[in-house]
């Protein structure tokens, strides 16, 4: 199909400015540092009632937890960024503009959390004792990885186009800093109160967390887990759930959003986004 | 094919109980330059909006291409082009880059009279941007980034090119470059064009045909020439006399200046006939019309 040809070549272009553009590399490589030395503080604690090392714990947890981040707070910020300088005017006004430009953001969000994601999984059992790729554990990851950003990907774009515009983005910050406390990324989930644990479980972070886990960690670990087990159906099932749900609710919400798009509407935003920065 | 390239019946627009559009007429035929002159607030954007398939409208007619744009697919799409006032998008892009990725998109729309697109190169050159075409386009110049939002906007060759307010904050420098560029390109692509615009010099310029937009519907349509004669058919002579200044608003100026010569003769000085201006014209229809 000629559209999804476009919107791969759109995501490759954006993938090369991404990878060639200092101030966005700079970005990227301050968060990936900042993510590396948190790992490093917790490298020397133990996780409570055993002798396994934190930060080996927390590796894969933060793996998943960039996955969700990119899937939903990355799309949803792209997005709305893309609206208000017109990008999505300009891909509404461009025949199969609209479907190449979905496409090309996936592709750019799915290829970039990728890398990130295969540095870390190579990496990180060199660094951090207790974590290692199995065969076992690469097919695990793979599954994770695929029905993650599946569930995440529609939760970002529903989110952003929603989100009037990018000065609003506390909003899905704020909830996802929030929720990553309490889906057992720092710290083991079953040291929280139940209610938490219960809110926790409701969001795919703390399930691509778990998945992540169970393909890096031994199977001992599995033990701190709630039932003490690494519960895989449920991941598979939870997150499939999501992938469903946001699969079916994000088209109409994009569509919804960009049929009110119009140069007027650009336009007025920028007044404000003037007015503002004034 | 007819040579109508756009119909416009009952236009009406209702933003909650305010009504923009109170009733909307206009055909555009091919190879036309239509400007749509009008005050802020009279309803501009939201016909040219409509036209462009980015607003619903309440009521009435429109068709553009055979087609209601409210309800038109990729199809028509490939067949018109879009230049907005406030485009800033793909910022980190490079000038030929996203020339040529935007151009793709309408290659599957050609037909045997109209190849699609335009070769990215050759269009750069027309609008005088060959020199930036590896450059980022964050790194051009406001009248330079207009000028290629005009490329995007042709690129895919449109049979209907829509212009919103193209020349908006630009120096008049600027403005006579872009002005010798759409005529350029009207002449030699027989492109037709409906552009809204608040400077009279520039509907002027560029345009067959002017649409004045006041109080939500059209109070003159027709050439620059014939709407400035039709609203005031009068000129204005103004000479002096022993020193002392005159001024003879005249529906008949030669035959008055004839009859002045043949009383005062050789005293009649600093003689001036002024013919009414479209500025004129569009002054006298808007101050009808304003609440």
């Amino acid at each position: 199909m000629r559209v999804v040809r476009l919107g791969l070549a759109r995501g490759g272009i954006e993938l090369r400015q991404a990878f060639t553009y200092w101030p966005d590399l700079v970005q990227t490589l301050v968060f990936s540092g900042i993510s590396v030395l948190v790992l490093f503080l917790l490298r020397g604690h133990h996780v409570p009632g055993t002798t396994f090392s934190l930060g080996s714990l927390t590796l894969p947890s933060l793996v998943g937890m960039n996955l969700a981040f990119s899937g939903v707070v990355g799309v949803a910020a792209l997005l709305s960024t893309d609206r208000e300088d017109g990008t999505l005017l300009r891909a509404k006004a461009t025949p199969g503009g609209m479907m190449a430009y979905v496409i090309g953001k996936i592709t750019f969000v799915a290829v970039t959390s990728l890398v990130g994601l295969i540095l870390l999984l190579t990496l990180g059992p060199l660094a951090f004792p207790g974590v290692s790729m199995t065969a076992l554990g690469w097919l695990t990851a793979v599954w994770v990885v695929v029905l993650g950003l599946l569930a995440a990907i529609p939760i970002g774009i529903t989110l952003g186009s929603l989100l009037p515009n990018p000065r609003y983005f506390a909003l899905v910050m704020l909830p996802f800093g929030a929720l990553a406390a309490i889906s057992g990324i720092f710290y083991p989930i079953t040291h929280l109160p139940g209610w938490m644990q219960g809110v926790g479980q409701l969001f795919p972070m703390y399930w691509v967390g778990l998945g992540m886990r169970s393909a890096l960690l031994p199977p001992s670990l599995a033990a701190v887990e709630i039932d003490g087990s690494w519960r895989h159906w449920l991941v598979f099932g939870v997150l499939a759930a999501w992938a469903v749900a946001g699969l079916l609710a994000a088209p109409p919400v994009l569509r919804r959003m960009a049929r009110r798009e119009s140069g007027s509407r650009v336009a007025a935003r920028r007044e404000q986004a003037l007015l503002r920065t004034r | 094919m007819s040579d109508l390239i756009a119909e416009v019946r009952d236009l009406r627009m209702l933003y909650g109980t305010r009504e923009v559009l109170t009733g909307i007429d206009f055909d555009i035929r091919a190879g036309e330059v239509v400007a749509m002159l009008g005050p802020n607030g009279a309803g501009k954007t939201t016909t040219i909006e409509i036209l462009e398939g980015f607003r619903m409208r309440s009521a009435g007619k429109v068709s553009v291409l055979g087609t209601d744009p409210a309800h038109a697919g990729e199809q028509w799409r490939a067949r018109v082009g879009v230049v907005l006032q406030s485009w800033r998008d793909h910022a980190k892009w490079r000038v030929r880059e996203l020339l040529r990725h935007l151009g793709a998109y309408y290659a599957r729309y050609a037909t045997p009279e109209i190849a699609r697109p335009w070769d990215p190169d050759e269009l750069l050159d027309l609008v005088g941007l060959g020199g930036h075409a590896s450059a980022r386009i964050a790194s051009l110049s406001g009248g330079q980034r207009r000028r290629l939002d005009l490329a995007i906007g042709i690129v895919g060759r449109p049979e209907l090119l829509f212009l919103d307010e193209p020349t908006t904050g630009f120096d008049p420098a600027a403005r006579r470059e872009f002005h010798d560029l759409v005529h350029r390109l009207t002449d030699r692509e027989q492109a037709t064009v409906l552009l809204t615009t608040h400077d009279l010099a520039e509907a002027e310029r560029l345009a067959d045909r002017v649409l004045i937009l006041a109080g939500g519907s059209i109070v003159a349509d027709g050439s620059p020439d014939a709407l400035a004669m039709r609203m005031s058919g009068q000129a204005e002579v103004r000479w002096t006399r022993d020193g002392q200044r005159f001024v003879h608003p005249t529906d008949m100026a030669t035959k008055f200046t004839r009859e002045l010569f043949a009383q005062y003769g050789e005293s009649v000085e600093d003689l001036e006939v002024r013919r009414a201006s479209l500025e004129d014209a569009y002054m006298a229809l808007v101050r009808e019309y304003e609440p």
